[in-house]
């Protein structure tokens, strides 16, 4: 029994079933980010828990109580939404006080919880604004600030950073982490950046057509995802992933891959887990960072694999170089330090951290156990 | 800032062209304003001096005996009333009326683009349709549910036929203004524990001056102006309307045009005061949501 229970919950609209069986529990002061591409489901999850969208099946409850039927002002949640959504015609000191006033509390309170907020998001001397007259930070600020006030048991927020440009968006996501630090409250993130779900969560949920494929720690997210679609989701740039042949090699499992000119070369893998594919073929994942030159290679990594290999293309990206080589048919991408001397169109000596390597099956495309 | 814009927007000609256009639009507008002039100039006039005389002639003798004459002693049909209390009459059907119709609009708008339910579509269309059909068809249907709700040749049956046949053009002013505010918005206000008319009253009407201006005008100048219905339902609490037509019709003896011309400019008078009053948001919101900003 969490926090926040959402069990065995689907959302369908007439015969098309949206969300099949969520099943998440969230514990008190959690950090839960659902992540996925437009259209998985995570925004129409929010809006049950919100209370803005009907449950065809299941229950969500909050503090142990189940919520399915009670409207979204008695569920002791605030939400932060997209466009912000502040109220045009309001000052910003009206737009956070707005729900409090609707709460019956009396002014004098307001005023006592509105200055705390106030001072806590650093918007004092904009309380007497509108809305139109504020950059898109400090409106992402006020939306905060109407949530804070509230103090809410669950908070919500519906991809609060997209509308903010690049650099604003890095700042307002160390911002809300140090927020969460300091009130320790429990928050379910809406995004699709998988950047943002990494940074922020304490447990990530990734969504893709209507099902959690993963909930995990970030960690486990990232080095062992439960199926291609979340091997490929998270992590930029992508995962590679390439056909490869279980081969046996002096008792051991390899992964028999083709080098830019056609070579076969064998990769040993770190576990016996894979001997059963023996002979069979898998894909074979490999993040970027896990393909390095020699001396870039992870020093603490008990099997990094050396491969010689053609170089494709290269992209300085300043902290990083990018290098582009073929591998198995497919374009591989490596990351490199931003110094690494490869060029284009020449060979050179690749290191592969075969402990960071995963394992697909190409049927139905879960992880195999290494 | 509008000198500016429309700098930068016209598009530059010479100035012959530009001395052409302005005396083809000068003598556009005197042509416009031709029947309003001899309206007032006759309006003053003693009744000698537009029978002996011209029309388009200024007094010689200022007079504001017809104006008094046509308010409150001049024949209406067979009473000696003058305008004054029809005009009351068309009062207490049009701001009722108006007041109405624009706040059903505005809470059909709201539901039809906040809280949407099954078959909305189907029932803004119908709404919709409302707006085509000419008034001849509904006469006689309508003198029957006036007959029997009792409320028939009253001020109050005007009301309501009036406020039924502009409900449908409110609506669809609304609905499409209301279109293009973020229902975002309303989600926040229903978290923040704000009820059905609370999201109404305290967040979409503080932001709804244009289109109110656009409908309340709207509504006025129709229903102010109607004559059919009123001479169909108004029985003794007819409109001005219908009691300047039969000011200038059912005059024995001499037509007194000058008490005429000044019964007509105060049949006009008040949509032209509302025009006047509110003319500019008008096109404000008849253009408003077309443009960004």
């Amino acid at each position: 029994m969490g926090f926040l229970d959402i069990s065995n919950v689907t959302k369908a609209y007439g015969n098309v079933e949206v969300l099949h069986h969520v099943d998440i529990s969230v514990q008190e002061g959690e950090f839960l980010v659902l992540v996925g591409p437009s259209g998985c489901g995570k925004s129409t999850l929010l809006n049950m828990i919100a209370g803005l969208e009907g449950i065809s099946s299941g229950d969500i409850s909050i503090k142990g109580k189940v919520v399915n039927g009670v409207h979204p002002s008695k569920r002791n949640i605030a939400m932060v939404f997209q466009s912000y959504a502040l109220y045009p015609n309001m000052t910003v000191a009206q737009n956070i006080t707005f729900g409090l006033e609707m709460h019956g509390i009396p002014k004098a309170e307001r005023d006592k919880a509105l200055a705390e907020v106030a001072k806590l998001l650093q918007i004092d001397h904009l309380l007497s604004r509108k809305p139109g007259q504020l950059s898109g930070g400090q409106r992402q600020r006020v939306a905060m600030g109407r949530a804070l006030v509230r103090n809410p048991d669950v908070f919500l927020f519906d991809e609060p950073l997209s509308n903010l440009d690049a650099k604003l968006r890095v700042d307002m996501r160390t911002e809300i982490k140090k927020l969460h630090h300091k009130l320790k409250t429990t928050i379910v993130y809406v995004t699709h950046d998988q950047i943002e779900a990494m940074t922020l969560s304490t447990r990530i949920a990734v969504m893709y057509k209507g099902y959690v494929q993963q909930l995990g720690t970030p960690k486990e997210i990232y080095d062992t995802p439960a199926n291609l679609f979340v091997a490929t989701f998270m992590g930029s740039p992508a995962m590679n992933i390439l056909p490869a042949r279980v081969v046996t090699e002096n008792g051991a499992p390899h992964a028999e891959i083709t080098d830019a000119d056609g070579q076969k070369r064998h990769l040993r893998f770190s576990g016996n887990g894979i001997a059963s594919w023996a002979n069979r073929d898998i894909l074979l994942g490999i993040r970027p960072e896990a393909i390095t030159d020699p001396e870039g290679a992870d020093r603490k990594s008990g099997n990094v694999q050396q491969i010689r290999n053609r170089v494709t293309v290269t992209e300085p990206a300043g902290s990083d170089t990018f290098v582009t080589m073929t591998l198995s048919g497919k374009d591989a991408i490596s990351r490199m330090r931003a110094d690494s001397n490869v060029v284009p169109g020449e060979t050179f000596d690749f290191a592969i951290n075969m402990d960071k390597a995963v394992a697909f099956d190409p049927e139905s495309e879960n992880r195999i156990v290494v | 800032m509008m000198s500016a814009a429309s700098q930068e927007t016209a598009v530059s000609t010479g100035r012959i062209a530009r001395t052409f256009i302005y005396l083809v639009l000068l003598l556009f507008s005197l042509y416009y304003l031709l029947p309003l002039y001899v309206m007032v100039v006759n309006s003053v006039k003693p009744l000698s001096e537009i029978t002996g005389g011209n029309m388009m002639a200024l007094p010689q003798t200022f007079t504001l005996e017809p104006w008094a004459s046509a308010w409150s002693t001049a024949q209406i049909g067979v009473e000696p009333t003058g305008l004054k209390p029809y005009f009351i009459n068309s009062i207490l059907m049009v701001v009722p009326a108006v007041a109405i119709s624009t706040i059903l609009g505005a809470l059909n708008g709201y539901v039809l683009t906040k809280w949407r339910f099954k078959y909305d579509g189907i029932v803004f269309g119908l709404l919709l349709f409302s707006c085509f059909i000419p008034f001849q068809i509904v006469l006689i249907p309508m003198a029957v549910v006036l007959g029997k709700l009792g409320i028939a040749g009253s001020v109050s049956g005007l009301v309501l036929v009036h406020v039924v046949y502009g409900i449908g053009f409110t609506t669809l002013y609304y609905r499409n203004y209301y279109a293009a505010f973020p229902t975002e918005l309303v989600r926040a206000a229903m978290i923040d524990g704000a009820g059905f008319f609370r999201i109404f009253w305290r967040i979409l009407l503080p932001v709804s001056g244009p289109i109110t201006v656009v409908s309340v005008i709207w509504q006025f100048t129709n229903i102010w102006n109607d004559f059919l219905f009123g001479v169909s339902f108004g029985g003794t609490r007819q409109p001005m309307t219908v009691a300047l037509n039969n000011l200038v019709q059912s005059s024995t003896g001499v037509k007194e045009y000058n008490v005429h011309f000044a019964g007509a400019i105060l049949a006009a008078l008040p949509t032209l005061l509302v025009y006047i009053v509110a003319g500019r948001y008008f096109v404000r919101g008849l253009m408003a949501g077309s443009v960004k900003g």
